[in-house]
């Protein structure tokens, strides 16, 4: 516009301007002290005056934190596995009141009541942590007992195959920081070796002949089970050449000659019995606790569902940065121009939008999943699925506005096309523009969860991890151990949540007019 | 005359998009390289036969042509070749659709009637704690995607509970209405209600109460009537000129359903059906599914949007 002018009117030279008021003058009105308040400025305010939707910003941000640092910070990663703490209970100290103490419930009869409790007996603890209650069988008059189990220390101690090196190592660990690992093996160990809870077995059984005993072992006269060891002895002290920390009671025996074992030379090696939790921190660094359990590979729930969620974030983030310049260039020239350009383009929005979304990603799927992976073609599809809805949005917005007074003021001033979309129209509909687009996120979130859930779109290949991955792994325990879906589902619900209190918020902040309106 | 002729240009205009988009499918489809028929004796040479009939081995444009005589002629989508091997199509699709269209239909019978009433509640309390309430609850519902739903229902009403069973009644043990048969779809239909219900209770309240406030209803208080004979006669009946088209968009979206519902509950509807042939690639169930959700869609459309001037007289279709 500045062009225009400069061409009207010839320069004029400076000396010739005086100002209008003379200098001595006083003026009475009084001066303006407050700052203006802007449109961004003032929108704010009244977003903060929505107490519902601040809050919803809050448990986004910390959401959207959750997704972004637990992978750098947890011990874990999406490829971390262990083949004992598989489908573990939560545990997570500061909330285990709230039944996340890694605890499972179990209802057991006097022999496994038995093995529960001797587990940890020989480092001074039990896996048993609660009896809930005893009842009594009334055909057979043997007890029940409901016990509530620590799964972390159930696992209890397993048999491992070292090397001579691995040996010395472990047994140099030992030595250093004083904890011990290995333990004496017992004395069943050529017949239970296999079996799964073997190394569990290390006390004497009541009745080692009837096998309808199974795993019960001496008890008192209140019936509360004594626990006799039974390790494997031998007559030399450091046989197995184990010259490491050893049991206290480990003393020889009465008549000094009754040494436990603690290592079995094999071809290979050595095998030992370790206490899994402590082996578990000498190989990993860290002692195994799952802040929302593991699923059946043991991965650790709590980062893969950081990880979910993070390409939830991506996708869904990254496809409405990217749709947003497309719709609104597409939707400004449908809304500017309008006639037989809008006519055309409609249409052709039209035919793309009435393709249902499932159709497009499956096609997409098939097409181009073997080529670029299964992020690009979630991000295909939902940028193919979801421009059109902006660009709706965008010429509505403008049919609404360039009738308006002030658009014809400013062509009459003048101002090209150009202008008048990006200076005067575009600025006005902005705020529509940007919570239409906001409230698109949570859509593609739950789409995306959808696709990966129902298997159309597969992540399984590939080292990463979709919350709906998460969720069809859940599915098939759900009965057993809800722990699995309950956290993936808490967490998107919320999600889902605060997007659409934040976004309606914005809403009411950013077009003060439609407040309470519903789109 | 004119309504007439807008609904001819309407109509005429969906079925040109359906033309286009179910040409795009078929160009796509064809471009995917033709999956091995299984070994199942006499079943491949039936189904060898078809593909020839079909024009597998002659140019495209042929094939095509051919698709669209034996579908408009005879309804004929060709044979299943990786599910279902060897038998219509259109046959098992048309086995399956009851099941579908049951549940959907079960879930709109229970929410609708719910969803209106709960806004009808809210709208006449409004600004009360009761609305407050409500519109707390409907936020929530409204945000949580189905299958959070689904989830928690299965595992409370059918795992903890064992109230319901985990799988549906099959229609040759019971009729498609009947008590068993929704007893058994019942953790189905909850899940798909809570959306639904919550949709149509803030659609209510909204409408309601923008009708409330109005000069006619002030003006029906004032010649004498009650304030249920006012909200009846005329505010209700003036809410119900947008609520009405959302119904009947919803009755016809049944027909396509839920799939990731149809998955978590295990139903044997069209759902399963489509996401079978995605996963084990077979194209002649693909294509006939996805014209038929496409076509689903455009009807869904079309209806609601015509239905407003078939309602209200006062909307003038057609018109600029």
């Amino acid at each position: 516009m500045t062009m225009e002018n400069k061409n009207a009117y010839p320069e004029i030279p400076a000396e010739k301007f005086a100002f209008a008021r003379r200098e001595n003058e006083k003026i009475h009105d009084k001066k303006l002290y407050t700052k203006p308040v802007g449109y961004f400025r003032d929108a704010m305010r009244r977003f903060g005056k929505n107490k519902s939707s601040v809050v919803a910003a809050y448990i986004l941000l910390a959401l959207f934190l959750f997704a972004l640092i637990v992978p750098f910070v947890s011990h874990y990663d999406v490829s971390f596995r262990d083949g004992y703490y598989k489908l573990a209970p939560p545990k997570f100290g500061p909330l285990a009141f709230l039944g996340m103490d890694g605890c499972n419930e179990r209802r057991e009869p006097q022999a496994g009541y038995d093995y529960y409790k001797s587990i940890g007996v020989e480092y001074g603890s039990t896996s048993v942590k609660k009896v809930k209650n005893v009842t009594m069988d009334e055909n057979t008059g043997k007890p029940f007992y409901t016990i509530n189990v620590d799964y972390y220390e159930k696992v209890g101690f397993v048999y491992v195959d070292l090397s001579e090196n691995e040996y010395n190592a472990l047994k140099e660990y030992q030595n250093k920081t004083g904890i011990q690992v290995a333990y004496p093996i017992p004395a069943n160990y050529k017949t239970n070796f296999l079996a799964v809870n073997g190394a569990n077995l290390w006390y004497e059984l009541a009745d080692e002949s009837a096998s309808t005993a199974g795993m019960s072992a001496h008890h008192d006269e209140n019936g509360d089970p004594i626990f006799v060891p039974a390790y494997r002895t031998s007559k030399k002290e450091n046989s197995g050449r184990y010259d490491s920390i050893k049991l206290a009671s480990d003393n020889g025996g009465e008549n000094g000659d009754a040494w436990y074992v603690y290592a079995v030379k094999n071809q290979s090696g050595y095998r030992l019995r370790v206490l899994y939790k402590e082996y578990y921190k000498y190989q990993n660094g860290f002692y195994s606790e799952h802040i929302f359990g593991t699923n059946q590979d043991g991965q650790d729930l709590f980062v893969c569902m950081a990880v979910g969620a993070r390409i939830s974030f991506l996708i869904s983030i990254s496809v409405v940065i990217f749709i947003i310049p497309f719709g609104l260039i597409y939707g400004a020239i449908e809304g500017y121009y309008g006639s037989v350009a809008d006519l055309i383009m409609e249409r052709i929005a039209e035919i793309i939008s009435s393709v249902p979304f499932i159709v497009v990603a499956t096609l997409v799927n098939m097409h181009l999943l073997k080529y670029v992976g299964p992020m690009w073609c979630l991000w295909i599809s939902f940028v193919y699925a979801d421009w059109v809805g902006i660009a709706g949005r965008v010429r509505t917005q403008f049919y609404r506005f360039k009738g308006q007074e002030y658009v014809l003021a400013a062509r009459t001033l003048g101002a090209s096309d150009k202008r008048l979309i990006f200076r005067h129209i575009l600025p006005n509909s902005l705020g529509t523009i940007v919570t239409g687009t906001i409230l698109i996120i949570p859509g593609v979130i739950s789409s995306e969860i959808i696709l990966s859930y129902l298997g159309i779109v597969s992540f399984q290949t590939s080292n990463i991890v979709s919350m709906g991955t998460i969720l069809s792994q859940g599915e098939s325990y759900l009965s057993t151990y809800p722990h699995m879906l309950m956290f993936p589902a808490a967490y998107i619900a919320l999600l889902e949540i605060a997007f659409n209190l934040f976004g309606n918020g914005l809403r009411d902040a950013l077009n003060p007019s439609l407040r309470g309106a519903d789109e | 005359m004119r309504m007439l002729k807008y609904v001819i240009k309407r109509i005429l205009l969906m079925i040109m998009t359906f033309f286009i988009i179910t040409t795009i499918c078929f160009v796509l489809i064809k471009l995917l390289p033709l999956p091995a028929v299984k070994e199942m004796g006499r079943d491949v040479n039936l189904i060898l036969a078809r593909r020839e009939a079909m024009g597998y081995n002659k140019p495209i444009l042929v094939q095509y042509y051919l698709f669209w005589k034996n579908v408009i002629l005879h309804g004929d989508f060709g044979l299943g070749e990786q599910i279902y091997s060897g038998q219509e199509v259109s046959t098992i699709i048309l086995q399956k659709l009851p099941y579908t269209v049951m549940v959907n239909l079960y879930s709109i019978l229970l929410s609708v009637p719910l969803g209106i009433l709960f806004g009808i509640y809210a709208a006449l309390k409004k600004n009360k704690w009761q609305d407050h309430f409500i519109s707390t609850a409907v936020m929530f519902f409204i945000s949580v995607p189905s299958f959070v739903y689904a989830f928690i229902v299965q595992y409370l009403l059918c795992f903890k509970t064992g109230w319901f069973s985990l799988t549906v009644a099959s229609k040759e043990a019971t009729p498609f209405v009947s008590w068993a048969m929704f007893k058994s779809m019942f953790p189905a239909v909850l899940s798909m209600g809570f959306g639904t219900i919550a949709g149509l209770t803030r659609f209510t309240r909204a409408e309601l109460s923008e009708v409330l406030t109005s000069e006619y209803l002030l003006l029906a208080r004032t010649k004498g009537l009650t304030k249920r004979q006012a909200v009846i006669r005329h505010a209700l009946r003036n809410a119900m000129v947008p609520i009405l088209p959302m119904i009947l968009g919803e009755f016809i979206s049944i027909m396509s359903g839920s799939l990731i519902i149809e998955k978590i509950f295990s139903i044997p509807g069209v759902g399963a059906l489509f996401l079978n042939s995605v996963v084990l690639r077979d194209y002649n169930f693909y294509l006939a599914l996805a014209m038929f959700y496409t076509l689903i869609s455009l009807v869904g459309t079309i209806v609601v949007d015509l239905s407003y001037g078939f309602i209200d007289p006062r909307i003038k279709m057609g018109e600029r």
